[in-house]
């Protein structure tokens, strides 16, 4: 066994790529930009906190990090199976938008993992396994034909690190008291220690997360902490002659950090907004992939006085978002696409009786239930278009994990001060993936204020549709005020008096105000920064989630003397007010989404004359660094 | 606001012009629901009534409370979020068979289920109106309507049965051309804390003209309803001798001094009582061989939703006691970068 381990040790020397020529042997510390690291094995086996406490460490000594979790769509499948596998990416080091394309190094726990992760492993990158569940049951449970895993899958043993975790796990606990099954359980921790000394992360760090998350159970705390050293010492020990990496820091803003994915910050931003309007927060919600953990870290904050209610239905989720909302709170519902459709109706009600709501659509694979636990942005024309009549609201889009942050802060600012439904488009990738987060200081956002009535109105002839002439927006008069006791809903209203009207141009002029509303947003949202080089031939356009590999690919073209500019919208509807004239400069445009083109033909409608380009991917992943670089080079170069 | 203002009916009346058609029962439904609040005192600004769609559903728009006229069926759902969002507005919802029962069922059945504190005033004619003329939830087997030309093949909903399956606390019924009942089972249901469904027997002059007129015609109403009173015996018609009396596992209507009945032998109605086998019995009561009950005929008390909701956040903040988001955050995972 040492042996072979040496001899992968060697491998990894030779595979992962070094930036750094000067280091001398003797060092045994090798320096990386930037590395990928996947963590796998049974959807029991506790990979994704392996994978979590790897990503905070890194990112408390200086990393940038960026994750993804990949789960399998059943959730207990049979132990061992392939279709119980589930995956934890971690990129860290210095200039990381995404998660990685392909890994440096994979962890397998089981042969399972190995067969159906191995595709995520860059050429040549290194396998760390659980030989102790490599016997010929595990192999069969994860339909090997023969009883050489590694030979079957055509890799190559040299850059294969065997090493017995179970066996080694339960000697480490022989002494704990804890009974086999809960010392078997603890083999996660060892595969992180391991992989803690390979990468040189602080222990002790690790140590502190693993007796946090466990204090409320003392003996499995320290059976984990144990573990872990040991993990790490038997990699210290074992390889003493080998190098270990150290990866590139970033000099990151001063501050205090947290990890944090995307669902939990789009919960953190609505109560932020909410702190910062005076407002309580509703969410009425209804479980759906990917987006319940919304609803779960909003159910958790009853002790910051948010109420988060499960309702029967995605409709009713709407529904009690739109009553609370008229009742004077900040409301917001949360779904993925399929419960988008459900709720376009209540949507409309809430364009017509124009009342705040912040409708938050974590998108995933479709149509129809489609692909849950995977990612797209096939829900846009959906968002702008999927319901009746002429009914324009807000449509924003979050580009990273930590921007869901600051995109629920803002959907949630323009819904109160406009009155208007904002849809807040995040998707499955972002929503899971985490990045490190500074915690902001609570002045460094804005302040909220809602369009409400002003007592004085009532004696200049207040009628609920009165409107702000410069905005175009109504004032808000809140059920409980004394006096100003009306009437909405969802049948078209005069103009002036407010009451029920069928008159044709009363309809025209009310269509109109409408429109003007949401056109009148795009004075309050920021405009387009170019990034990239701007003085470029190629323009990359995108929007949401696909941020981090759009900006890898353009940055990684630049460094190389290759010319590529980008612009990346978080605003859809309505558009950043210089988005034109940015996209008029460039010879050519190309928009980059994980659809068909939508994003494409909703600017070739808004901006015409311009040919948009189109590079697309619906296959319920995310893009590839490499892709974009290889198809962007194609575009320079034709 | 004035303290201990006392509220006349007309305070809860806007400006609008009443469109219903003349004759409907309607107009008898919204001059008991106005005297309802006017009785129970909660200031109009205190009051939303929430609807969703149907001619019943136009109903906030002739109140001078807050309103809100909203889609098809979600008036339920609508209301929810308005209690739960401010749990110290009285909060009405207005909705007929077709609404409430067909398209906004599940939103009906929860709402009673989780017993949020909401009176529900349910416009009962057996037939979609604003629609001119299909057959509702609650149209009665092999009735003729537009949708049905050969006659409906399936059975109707009896509320009441609805609202005790799923687990409900309060049911009323009422009659529109009994005005004082009306606002007797409103202001009933205003002041249980709780979901309180008040089915009211409505007349549609147009599409269903005299559905209900076999308990409701003046001749007859005495002898085929019975008005339930919490407390008091069950005894009705016209000369107030005949009476209910339990006949094995049976409701059995008698003549008190006949076949050997006395007054002893009749039901004393006990509507505050959890087990609800009686009160369904009682409420299944048509008007045939038995009169059709009348009155609240279940008013228990229960947990509320909105003061658990309440009780609830106000526990766990008292517990953790975060000024703030960003207090909460520090308190969990966190490094600094100095």
């Amino acid at each position: 066994m040492h042996q072979s381990i040496d001899q992968s040790i060697e491998v990894v020397n030779l595979n992962l790529q070094t930036n750094s020529n000067e280091m001398t042997e003797s060092t045994k510390v090798k320096a990386l930009d930037k590395v990928v690291v996947r963590f796998s094995g049974d959807s029991g086996d506790g990979m994704q906190l392996a994978g979590n406490i790897f990503s905070a460490i890194s990112a408390a000594i200086g990393n940038e990090i960026s994750t993804f979790p990949d789960y399998p769509a059943e959730i207990r499948a049979p132990q061992g199976t392939l279709s119980g596998v589930s995956g934890f990416q971690v990129h860290i080091g210095k200039g990381v938008y995404t998660p990685g394309d392909k890994a440096d190094v994979l962890v397998a726990m089981n042969p399972a993992a190995l067969k159906t992760q191995i595709q995520f492993l860059k050429k040549g990158g290194v396998v760390i396994i659980d030989t102790d569940s490599f016997k010929e049951s595990d192999l069969k449970k994860a339909l090997y034909e023969t009883d050489d895993a590694i030979a079957e899958l055509g890799i190559d043993p040299a850059q294969v690190m065997s090493v017995a975790i179970t066996t080694l796990t339960k000697e480490s606990l022989a002494d704990s008291g804890l009974d086999v099954k809960s010392i078997v359980r603890c083999k996660n921790i060892f595969a992180l220690g391991l992989v803690c000394w390979l990468f040189d992360r602080p222990v002790s760090q690790a140590g502190h997360m693993l007796s946090h998350k466990f204090a409320k159970k003392p003996t499995i705390a320290e059976a984990n902490v144990k573990v872990l050293n040991d993990g790490y010492n038997y990699g210290n020990n074992i390889h003493a002659s080998v190098s270990t990496y150290r990866v590139e820091t970033a000099s990151v803003r001063k501050g205090i950090y947290t990890d944090l994915n995307g669902n939990t910050a789009t919960a953190w931003g609505l109560i932020a907004a909410s702190e910062k309007a005076g407002l309580p927060l509703f969410l009425g919600s209804y479980p759906i992939t990917p987006a319940t953990d919304i609803l779960h870290e909003l159910a958790k904050r009853k002790d910051l006085g948010v109420k988060a209610v499960q309702m029967e239905d995605e409709i009713a989720g709407a529904c009690s978002a739109i009553g609370a909302a008229f009742a004077g709170n900040l409301a917001a519902t949360s779904t993925s696409g399929p419960g988008l459709a459900l709720k376009s109706e209540a949507i409309g009600l809430a364009v017509m009786a124009e009342l705040p709501l912040v409708v938050i659509d974590v998108q995933r694979g479709g149509p129809s239930t489609g692909l849950p636990t995977k990612t797209e942005q096939t829900d846009l024309l959906q968002a702008l278009y999927g319901r009746n009549g002429e009914s324009p609201l807000v449509v924003v889009a979050a580009s990273t994990p930590a921007n869901c942050y600051d995109m629920a802060f803002n959907a949630a600012k323009i819904a109160l001060e406009h009155m208007t439904p904002v849809i807040l488009l995040t998707d499955g990738f972002i929503a899971n993936g985490s990045t490190a987060w500074r915690v902001p200081e609570d002045d460094e956002y804005p302040e909220i204020h809602p369009n409400y009535v002003k007592p004085e109105m009532l004696n200049e002839g207040w009628k609920p549709y009165m409107r702000n002439p410069e905005t175009m927006v109504r004032y808000w008069a809140i059920p409980g005020m004394e006096g100003f006791m009306h009437r909405l809903g969802g049948l078209e209203k005069d103009a002036k008096t407010s009451a029920i009207s069928n008159d044709p141009a009363n309809h025209a002029r009310m269509v109109a105000a409408r429109q003007a509303k949401i056109d009148n947003v795009a004075n309050d949202i920021p405009q387009l920064e170019v990034l990239g080089n701007p003085d470029s031939d190629l323009l990359v356009i995108g929007w949401g989630g696909t941020y981090g590999h759009l900006y890898s690919a353009v940055t990684d073209m630049c460094n190389k003397g290759k010319n590529v500019a980008m612009i990346h919208f978080n605003y859809i509807k309505p558009l950043p007010s210089n988005a034109e004239e940015i996209i008029r400069r460039y010879k050519k445009v190309v928009v980059c989404e994980l659809n068909n083109g939508q994003f494409a033909s909703y600017l070739a409608a808004q901006i015409p004359g311009v040919e948009f380009l189109r590079y697309n991917k619906v296959e319920g992943q995310p893009f590839s660094t490499g892709e974009l670089v290889e198809h962007f080079t194609q575009l320079i170069e034709k | 606001m004035e303290e201990n203002k006392k509220y006349t009916a007309q305070d809860y009346k806007s400006d609008q012009y009443v469109r219903w058609c003349p004759g409907c029962g309607d107009h008898a439904i919204v001059i008991a629901l106005q005297k309802a609040m006017a009785e129970v005192g909660v200031p109009p600004h205190q009051t939303a009534v929430i609807s969703g769609i149907g001619c019943s559903s136009r109903l906030p728009y002739y109140m001078g409370t807050y309103g809100f006229h909203t889609i098809h069926g979600r008036g339920g759902a609508i209301a929810s979020g308005v209690k739960m969002a401010n749990p110290e507005l009285t909060v009405w919802q207005v909705s007929g068979d077709g609404d409430c029962l067909a398209i906004g069922g599940n939103h009906f059945i929860h709402e009673v289920r989780r017993n949020i504190d909401i009176n529900i005033l349910l416009m009962n004619n057996k037939i979609y109106g604003l629609t001119k003329g299909q057959y509702s939830p609650t149209t009665d087997r092999g009735s003729v309507t537009k949708s049905s030309p050969y006659g409906t093949v399936e059975d109707p909903f009896i509320p009441a049965e609805l609202v005790f399956g799923a687990r409900g606390t309060f049911f009323a019924r009422s009659l529109d051309v009994e005005v004082a009942t009306t606002v007797e089972v409103l202001a009933a249901a205003a002041s249980h804390k709780g979901a309180s469904v008040c089915e009211v027997l409505q007349n549609c002059v147009i599409f269903n003209n005299n559905i209900h007129s076999y308990v409701t015609d003046k001749e007859v109403r005495a002898d085929r309803t019975i008005h339930l009173r919490h407390g008091e015996k069950m005894i009705f018609g016209k000369d107030m001798n005949r009476g209910i009396v339990l006949d094995g596992y049976m409701l059995k209507a008698v003549t008190i001094g006949e076949d050997g009945y006395t007054i002893d032998d009749v039901l004393v109605h006990d509507a505050k009582t959890p087990n609800n086998t009686l009160h369904q019995m009682l409420a299944m009561m048509d008007g045939h061989e038995l009169p059709l009950a009348i009155g609240v005929i279940r008013d228990v008390e229960a947990p509320n939703y909105t003061d658990e909701l309440t009780r609830q956040v106000e526990e766990v903040k008292g517990k953790k006691n975060f000024k703030s988001l960003r207090e909460y955050i520090l308190s969990g995972d966190t490094w600094e970068v100095k």
